[in-house]
């Protein structure tokens, strides 16, 4: 306790310094000329809201949409979305497209306060003036929803505001995308949906010191908090199959489970093909995908032989009326496991997890009736789960890591949402 | 959609429910008819549609609590969740054979809370929104025969204590919390022991009942 409190007051102090200095170098105070706004476009703006996937963060479980309410639980404490309906006293009523800007660019507040980057205007911010007046217009034209906003439970120091002020000393730089001109237009597109509205390395890149973000760092990272592995976005899958999935939440190998199956439900179904595809051309260009090398197993060539043998047992009994015996899977329906990265990355949590939780990919207008995985918690063992996962990560020339029923144990009572 | 619909008759992946819900299955049971192993599945089957989508919308709204149901359902459209709502109520699987015989005084005051209430405790007779067979009536009121003694017991106390709850007014969060301990125990041990044919639910409307109810 005493340690904890003193590394809290050094924290405090360092971030103050880094606050006062800030101020110093950037006094605060630009204002970008308001446009008329009736010249963006509410059809535009919707798509873009969905881009962002406001939805998600901002509807309570069981709320009206965009009302916020929506615990969403940090290291650092717990954050409660903002309403972002056009209620005045307790929505965004009274902003101007210029409030939404600051907010979107600068991380800023109507009154000048610093926002937490749970919202993450640390990628909002590549989105061009234009984009951003068209999403107040649609912000504008949505019905109001009149609910308070619920006071953040952060704790200490993390509870303290103007210190938002030192974080983003060390890690946010405001800027509007800029087009790379020796990359194509569609590249160029799919950079700015990823790292701007997209913002897609809020799960996918592995968060640094105080929950920071660096929107280059793709390869992967465990969300914080939900404890799913978001895979590395670089990819060697093609670009039109990448598309597939992201629009349907099923493509012709795989399926979208945990937080991803939200982000699909939400905001990607609800894009273009022409979008999607562009978003995979530049995720593409960003690697080949291979997570963090798979960890080295300490277990003897005979044990292992024995967790392949049980596991190729359960496998037989279990799933391989779904996924087939090869592990080759059917297409858009049940995902193959032959060459799947999804259960071959480093940190086989999400492998584990969907054994033991089973669940369902989203419903989606491509996808309305999806077939579902079953649940086995009830019904194998942490040390039949360890074989059968250690089997789909190590058959068929996979080349996973073995798991050990320390693992799944750990996996069992971790919550799912 | 079409090419994909080709391609799953290629594979010859049933193109139906039953398919599908493989998930729901595994704890379900294949028609519904609940499980008994180390933890207690419900049985689902039979109980009106209206009941049952309620139920699932409860479970992906976080309204009621489990882990694993939320999850479940947690990406699963309203049409969706209806469909599967209408499967289960149309299941008639048998039921199990009634369970161990409680004691006379226990068996007494649980039938006289089933079909009389306790006007001066403000407690309606469970008959009056079940009906006299507790069958139930459509859309929206569960039968309650065929499930396990201490699930009934559980789900009144889930109730009482807001862990279950369903839209507002939540007239049996306000049952519930009316009855002691001692009358949840004497229902539900007379509910599990009463023996059990197939029967329907009764038609919407077709009872009058004693309170406002927003969904079960």
């Amino acid at each position: 306790m005493h340690v904890g409190r003193l590394a809290a007051i050094a924290t405090l102090a360092v971030l103050i310094a880094l606050a006062v200095g800030w101020f110093l170098l950037f006094p605060s105070g630009r204002e970008p000329a308001q446009r008329p706004l009736a010249s963006a476009d509410v059809k535009l703006g919707e798509y873009l809201v969905r881009a962002g996937n406001c939805y998600s963060c901002h509807t309570a479980h069981g709320g009206q949409a965009y009302a916020g309410g929506r615990a969403i639980v940090t290291p650092y404490g717990t954050l409660y979305s903002s309403n972002i309906t056009p209620d005045k006293q307790t929505g965004l009523g009274a902003w101007t497209s210029a409030d939404f800007w600051h907010a979107l660019h600068e991380g800023k507040s109507k009154d000048g306060s610093l926002l937490y980057p749970a919202f993450p205007y640390w990628a909002y911010t590549k989105v061009s003036r234009e984009d951003a007046d068209a999403m107040y217009a649609y912000l504008k034209s949505i019905a109001p929803v009149s609910q308070q906003n619920r006071p953040h439970e952060m704790r200490f120091p993390y509870d303290q505001r103007p210190l938002l002020a030192g974080w983003r000393a060390l890690y946010f730089r405001e800027g509007e995308f800029k087009a790379d001109p020796r990359e194509t237009s569609e590249w160029n597109r799919g950079a700015y949906l990823v790292e701007g509205l997209g913002h897609c390395a809020a799960c996918h890149a592995q968060r640094g010191a105080w929950g920071s973000v660096r929107q280059k760092d793709i390869g992967g990272g465990l969300i914080p908090m939900l404890n799913w592995y978001a895979p590395s976005l670089g990819s060697k899958r093609a670009p039109d199959e990448i598309a597939e999935f992201l629009k349907h939440g099923v493509s012709s190998g795989r399926a979208a489970f945990g937080p991803m199956s939200e982000v699909i439900r939400d905001s990607l179904q609800h894009l273009a093909l022409a979008d999607l595809r562009a978003m995979a051309v530049y995720l593409r260009s960003r690697g080949d995908g291979d997570d963090e090398a798979a960890s080295g197993s300490r277990l003897t060539g005979a044990q292992q032989e024995q967790l392949m043998t049980l596991g190729a047992r359960v496998y037989r009994d279990r799933c391989a009326d779904c996924h087939q015996p090869g592990g080759e899977g059917v297409p858009r329906i049940y995902p193959r496991l032959a060459g799947n990265e999804a259960i071959l990355m480093g940190n086989p949590v999400n492998a584990i997890r969907i054994v033991l939780n089973g669940g369902f990919p989203p419903s989606t207008r491509g996808n309305p009736k999806p077939y579902g995985m079953p649940p086995f918690a009830h019904v194998l063992s942490d040390g039949e789960i360890a074989a059968v996962v250690t089997y789909v990560r190590g058959a068929w020339g996979n080349r996973g890591a073995p798991v050990s029923s320390v693992q799944v144990a750990g996996a069992r009572g971790v919550p799912l949402d | 959609m079409s090419v994909w619909c080709g391609l799953a008759h290629a594979q010859q992946v049933p193109d139906t429910l039953e398919q599908r819900l493989a998930a729901c299955a595994a704890c379900h049971g294949k028609n519904g008819e609940g499980l008994k192993a180390n933890e207690y599945y419900p049985r689902i089957a039979g109980k009106p549609a209206g009941y049952l989508f309620n139920q699932l919308v409860n479970f992906r709204e976080h309204r009621r609590q489990s882990p694993a149901m939320n999850y479940i359902v947690a990406f699963l459209s309203d049409d969706y969740l209806r469909d599967i709502a209408r499967h289960y109520a149309m299941q008639a699987p048998a039921f199990p054979p009634p369970q161990q015989q409680p004691s006379s005084e226990v068996r007494a005051r649980g039938e006289a809370l089933m079909k009389r209430g306790d006007a001066p405790r403000k407690i309606p007779a469970c008959t009056a929104c079940h009906g006299e067979r507790l069958t139930g009536m459509a859309p929206a009121i569960p039968g309650l025969l065929g499930l396990e003694v201490n699930y009934i017991a559980a789900q009144m106390g889930a109730w009482r204590n807001g862990l279950r709850r369903a839209q507002a007014p939540d007239c049996m969060a306000n049952i519930a919390s009316r009855l002691e301990p001692g009358d949840i125990e004497a229902l539900a041990a007379w509910l599990a022991i009463q023996p059990v044919k197939l029967p329907d639910p009764l038609p919407a409307g077709s009872l009058k009942l004693p309170m406002e109810c927003g969904g079960t």
